[in-house]
């Protein structure tokens, strides 16, 4: 089972080797800086005690050229030793994150037959498999950062950029939106799931399949709202609506932790706070909040959230 | 006193008060047509200053906003303006500005010259930033400001993701001030240049007349490109010209080099000067003179020389070249170097000297601390891994804060402690001034700080509000305690300030015991009579000059004409050359200044006819102010020294108007070249070029173009040979010169003709896009050139146009050269990158 609660986002604690390359270097670098200061600050006092005599080449030459160039170039060399790229192994997975305004379109390729598995606002991935996102906008730019995994990337129209990373322990690691991208930037969070990969397996093959049937009366009114109540101008519930992007895939929505790009935990009676109230909970997403009448909207939360 | 000196006593009776007849400051309301640079920069300071507090008044806001996660108090609209307008007041309203503020109200003083030698220029640059710059503010009041961050990426910014009037409020607004900064920048560099004391060497300047020369030449080659960017996307805007539009071929990271070309200049435009200061006003503190000042100059020049080669360093997350982003890298590293040295030069010059522990020197303190730690910080974030790390989080906010306020503010803060006594003899107290450095450099640590840490733990920069259970609530609450603190400490500061300056005037002397020239006795005119400079840190090596000058013993200690003059001495040796007339007051640089803030306010508010109505009386104005240049000079030679006599004026190349024109024909090539830059990127990026559906001109015509902008210089060529001839035909002149006119109006049509022809649509994608804003600036200049040539002609009909009085056809000439040497390489690019 993976953990709902998610991981302090914190580059200072990195799960996998590309983001453990780079917390190394911010502790060394964060160490160098702090002898740096200490040898400044040192000086400083001395400069201050008295009226000395000075010589100004070794302060200029020997302080002022010599100790940063020595310095920098230590930098310089360590950072290339220590994040050179090994090429990508073979069985990469690969995942495409279109960011659209304020949300994450995430896809996968069906092991299988390689046709696109569509999902949303959370990337799901196996524990120890090196994973390459390919990354682009519909809108506007945004920019996807999971910091524990790796540093961050520009998601732009009209280009695909590429991150590679992995998870080297099973966990929920939170990222965001880190491009800023219009009003609802704040409330675009981002979930990389880590998971066994057998589980991640099954996983995946669950989220090839169509949208479970209701199997309650309520739930099946549910359904009949979704298509009635148009929801399906924007969201695709396969099996069920045709085909249409303007918002999350809602196929298997129940599976997923969170809802509104991080907005509120997909807990009980999530689904139907948030059709109610989405400008009040994300002001200024795309979607309207809707005036539903209560019977409504109860059963159309209740068919989403049994959409596993 | 020495016997070597220019003059003798006794002097004239009346010598003094001609003098201050000639530079007396019109009283009450007539104070707006002051030019005195020393006027101007008083109010340009204050305006300045005026900005920051408004700006940080939005930094208050967004931190109380952000003290608590979740908070509700600023709702996600209006935070969106305060971070934008928060950081495009402080860098375009605040941080540039009060730079050449400093230099343009110092300079005179310090080179010991009367004034800068285009008063006016500067006049016009200050109130056009202050009308365009107050107007921009005021958007926030009525919501519609700017809210796509300073940086204004597109397609943010573009017409469908921001439709209101924000985004053009910024561009026209924001365009027209660089407008002004440029301005501010010839003046600043021609005056450093050529109206130095007589003997003050390029060896014997002081240091922050070196970091001014550095930055005016940066603003020269820095601020082009985003005058350039922001008329792309206001085309885009307005026109639907698809520059940065994705799916008509354009590209959104196009506007993101044209913005950081200029942007990371920037921010050593805005550093080195403070460098300067500090170079300035540390040796006096310290009471020993600056350990090596050559390096310093050196180290100058070399980070404004590396400025231009890291733009791409804030581009590091967008997916570039793993080649391109490890030279940037290396290249931003390398910057640290001309940094340390002059850190390293500061603290030899404590070392070798005894600290007077005055307010000035605590900022000074406060600066290399605060600073040391920016620069850290910002090699970290030139490293790569690191970068992709805490690119646009809270790690970067502090950054630039600490290089910012560190950098800048605690520096300028120093400056004020240190120059207020030149305003009217009194300085600020050093009591309140404890409490000021106190709460700033406390509550600036306690709001900046922690922003790295919440930087590192992942919290993106530009949000509104923040979930309580990711970890940053308490580095929030720390940093909007500072912010508080912080702000407090300017108050105080403010409070002194005021209170200080509404005390009477009274001489200054030189209360630091400084080395330089401002701290001369000095009037409105600036020193009784120009110093004679054998020597680095003249006050400290010759303790009579003062007295010396105020008595009249050095150059130029009246005035020759009755009116405002100043010495233009030559560039390296500052020996005599001429005697510069300066125009005085005037209404005419406000009027056109109110003008062009009107003009871009109409244009913006969608009314055209309003908008050219006031333009026209701008130009107009314009037009009069510069009617009144380039007199002839009232007698040929002037007495400016005992038994020494040197020309009035000048004409051609030893002319400071030449050298003027000169820049302003590097800005006009450093524009057009971010154009075609624009035009060949978006070109190489097509799979074809030019795009399927659209075809380049036909080649006859454009040779044609290209055959009628030569004629056009080859025209006023003869135009000028004949006139070289005295007495010249001003009948066969003003022929030549419509002629001219006419083949530079051929030009411009022809090459647009050429490619309506070729069916140019330039809504169809982003390269006939360019190609079209390419035509609309061979339009501009075909208008331009043609305003010259009316204006020349009527010059000639009135008599203003002599052997004595050439300046304005000189200047003319050369722009007339470079536009058609200008409009012939961008009709190269264009024609034949399809062929290659």
């Amino acid at each position: 089972m993976t953990p709902l609660r998610s991981e302090l986002p914190s580059i200072l604690a990195p799960a996998g080797p590309v983001a453990a390359a780079s917390t190394d270097l911010a502790w060394a670098m964060l160490a160098g800086s702090v002898g740096v200061i200490s040898v400044i600050g040192a000086l400083i006092v001395f400069a201050l005690m008295k009226r000395r005599t000075v010589r100004p080449v070794p302060w200029l030459i020997g302080g002022g050229i010599v100790f940063p160039v020595a310095l920098l170039s230590a930098l310089m060399a360590y950072t290339l030793a220590r994040n050179a790229n090994p090429p990508l192994p073979a069985d990469t997975l690969v995942v495409s994150v279109t960011a659209h305004r304020w949300w994450w379109e995430v896809s996968y390729r069906d092991p299988r037959d390689g046709a696109p598995i569509v999902s949303a606002n959370e990337i799901r991935i196996p524990t120890g498999r090196t994973v390459r996102l390919a990354v682009t906008a519909s809108d506007v730019i945004h920019s996807v950062w999971i910091p524990q995994l790796a540093g961050k990337v520009d998601a732009i129209p009209g280009r695909i950029n590429h991150l590679v990373f992995a998870a080297d322990r099973s966990g929920t690691f939170r990222g965001q939106c880190a491009e800023y991208c219009g009003d609802a930037h704040a409330r675009m969070a981002l979930h990389v799931i880590s998971m066994a990969p057998t589980e991640f397996d099954s996983w995946l093959a669950g989220q090839a399949d169509d949208a479970a049937a209701p199997a309650t009366d309520r739930a099946r009114a549910g359904r009949e709202a979704f298509l009635r109540s148009g929801c399906r101008q924007c969201h695709t519930i396969r099996g069920v609506s045709a085909v249409a992007s303007r918002g999350p895939d809602l196929t298997h929505v129940a599976g997923r932790p969170w809802i509104g790009a991080g907005v509120l935990r997909n807990e009980p009676g999530a689904m139907h706070a948030w059709i109610a109230n989405v400008q009040a909970l994300k002001p200024g997403a795309q979607m309207p909040s809707f005036d539903l009448d209560e019977d409504t909207l109860g059963s159309l939360a209740e068919y989403l959230e049994q959409l596993r | 006193m020495r016997a070597s000196l220019p003059n003798r006593l006794p002097r004239p009776d009346d010598e003094l008060q001609r003098l201050r007849d000639a530079w007396r400051t019109p009283k009450g309301w007539r104070f707006i047509t002051t030019v005195n640079n020393t006027n101007i920069g008083l109010l340009y300071i204050a305006t300045a200053l005026l900005f920051l507090l408004l700006a940080g008044v939005l930094g208050l806001l967004m931190r109380a906003q952000l003290a608590l996660p979740e908070n509700t108090l600023i709702g996600a609209p209006l935070y969106n303006q305060l971070f934008t307008m928060h950081g495009t007041v402080m860098m375009f309203l605040f941080a540039v500005p009060i730079v050449e503020a400093v230099a343009v109200y110092l300079l005179p003083g310090m080179l010991g010259a009367r004034d800068l030698p285009f008063p006016r220029l500067s006049a016009y640059a200050y109130w056009a930033y202050a009308f365009g710059g107050l107007g921009f503010f005021c958007t926030i009041f009525f919501g519609v400001a700017p809210d796509g961050g300073w940086f204004m990426y597109p397609p943010l910014t573009d017409a469908k993701y921001s439709p209101g009037l924000g985004a053009d409020f910024w561009l026209l607004g924001i365009g027209f001030i660089e407008i002004s900064a440029i301005a501010g920048a010839i003046e600043l560099i021609v005056g450093i240049l050529f109206t130095r004391a007589p003997g003050m060497t390029l060896g014997r300047m002081p240091v922050f007349a070196w970091a001014m020369l550095v930055v005016g030449f940066m603003i020269v080659f820095a601020f082009p490109a985003i005058i350039a960017g922001t008329a792309l996307l206001e085309l885009e805007r307005a026109f639907d010209w698809p520059f940065f539009d994705a799916q008509r071929g354009g590209d959104p990271l196009l506007w993101q080099h044209l913005f950081w070309f200029f942007g990371h200049p920037e921010v050593y435009i805005i550093f080195l000067p403070a460098a300067g200061i500090v170079s300035t006003i540390l040796p006096v503190a310290a009471r020993s003179a600056l350990v090596g000042e050559r390096a310093i100059v050196a180290a100058l020049i070399a980070t404004g020389a590396l400025s231009f080669a890291l733009w791409l360093h804030h581009m590091f997350t967008a997916g570039l070249s793993a080649l391109s982003a490890a030279l940037v890298s290396a290249a931003s590293l390398a910057i640290a170097v001309p940094t340390a040295l002059q850190v390293f030069a500061w603290i030899a010059t404590l070392a070798r000297g005894r600290l007077q522990w005055t307010t000035s020197a605590l900022f000074l303190l406060g600066f290399l601390a605060t600073f040391v730690v920016g620069g850290l910080t910002g090699v970290m974030v030139a490293v790569l891994p690191f970068d992709a790390q805490v690119h646009d989080t809270y790690f970067v906010v502090a950054h630039l804060h600490y290089v910012l306020i560190g950098g800048m503010v605690f520096p300028l803060f120093a400056a004020i402690y240190h120059w207020v006594p030149l305003v009217n003899g009194h300085a600020l107290s050093e009591r309140v001034g404890r409490w000021t450095f106190g709460l700033m450099f406390g509550g600036f640590h306690l709001a900046f700080f922690p922003m790295h840490i919440a930087g590192m733990l992942g919290m993106p920069r530009r949000v509104y509000t923040y979930p309580a259970d990711v970890g940053w609530n308490t580095p929030n609450l720390l940093s909007s305690c500072g912010a508080a603190v912080f702000a407090l400490g300017v108050g105080v500061c403010l409070f002194d300030l005021v209170r200080t300056l509404a005390r009477a005037r009274r001489p200054h002397g030189n209360p630091w015991n400084s080395a330089t020239l401002e701290w001369l006795p000095n009037e409105e005119f600036g020193a009784r009579s120009i110093p004679a400079i054998g020597e680095r840190d003249p006050l400290w090596h010759r303790p009579g000059l003062a007295a010396e000058v105020q008595a009249g013993l050095h150059w130029l200690p009246g005035t020759a004409s009755g009116g405002r003059e100043t010495l233009i001495t030559s560039v390296a040796a500052a020996r005599i050359h001429h005697l510069m007339m300066l125009p005085g007051d005037s209404a005419l640089p406000i009027l056109a200044a109110a003008a062009t803030a009107a003009f871009f306010f109409l244009l913006t508010l969608k009314l055209p006819f309003a908008a050219f109505a006031v333009g026209t009386a701008g130009v107009v104005a314009a037009l009069r102010w510069l009617w009144q240049t380039d007199q002839r000079p009232f007698q040929p030679l002037a007495q400016v020294g005992e038994g020494i006599v040197i020309p009035v004026g000048a004409q051609g190349l030893s002319r400071p108007a030449w050298w003027a024109a000169l820049i302003f024909v590097v800005v006009d090539a450093t524009t057009l070249s971010s154009l075609v830059f624009a035009h060949v990127h978006v070109a190489m990026a097509g799979d074809a070029c030019p795009p399927p559906g659209t075809s380049a001109a036909p080649m006859t015509t454009i040779v044609s173009a290209a055959a009628a902008w030569i004629a056009g210089s080859a025209t006023l060529f003869a135009a000028q040979r004949l006139f070289a001839r005295a007495p010249y035909s001003v009948a066969a002149f003003c022929s030549l010169l419509a002629v001219a006119a006419a083949c530079a109006a051929g030009g411009s049509a022809l090459q647009i003709a050429g490619f309506l022809t070729s069916g140019l649509e330039p809504s169809a994608n982003a390269w006939s896009a360019t190609v079209g804003a390419l035509l609309g600036v061979g339009a501009l200049h075909a208008v331009l050139l043609g305003v010259c040539a009316m204006f020349l002609i009527a010059r000639s009909i009135a008599g203003r146009l002599g052997p004595e009085s050439r300046a304005s056809l000189d200047c003319v000439v050369l722009f007339w050269h470079a536009s058609t040497v200008l409009m012939l390489a961008s009709l190269a690019v264009v024609q034949l990158m399809p062929l290659v």
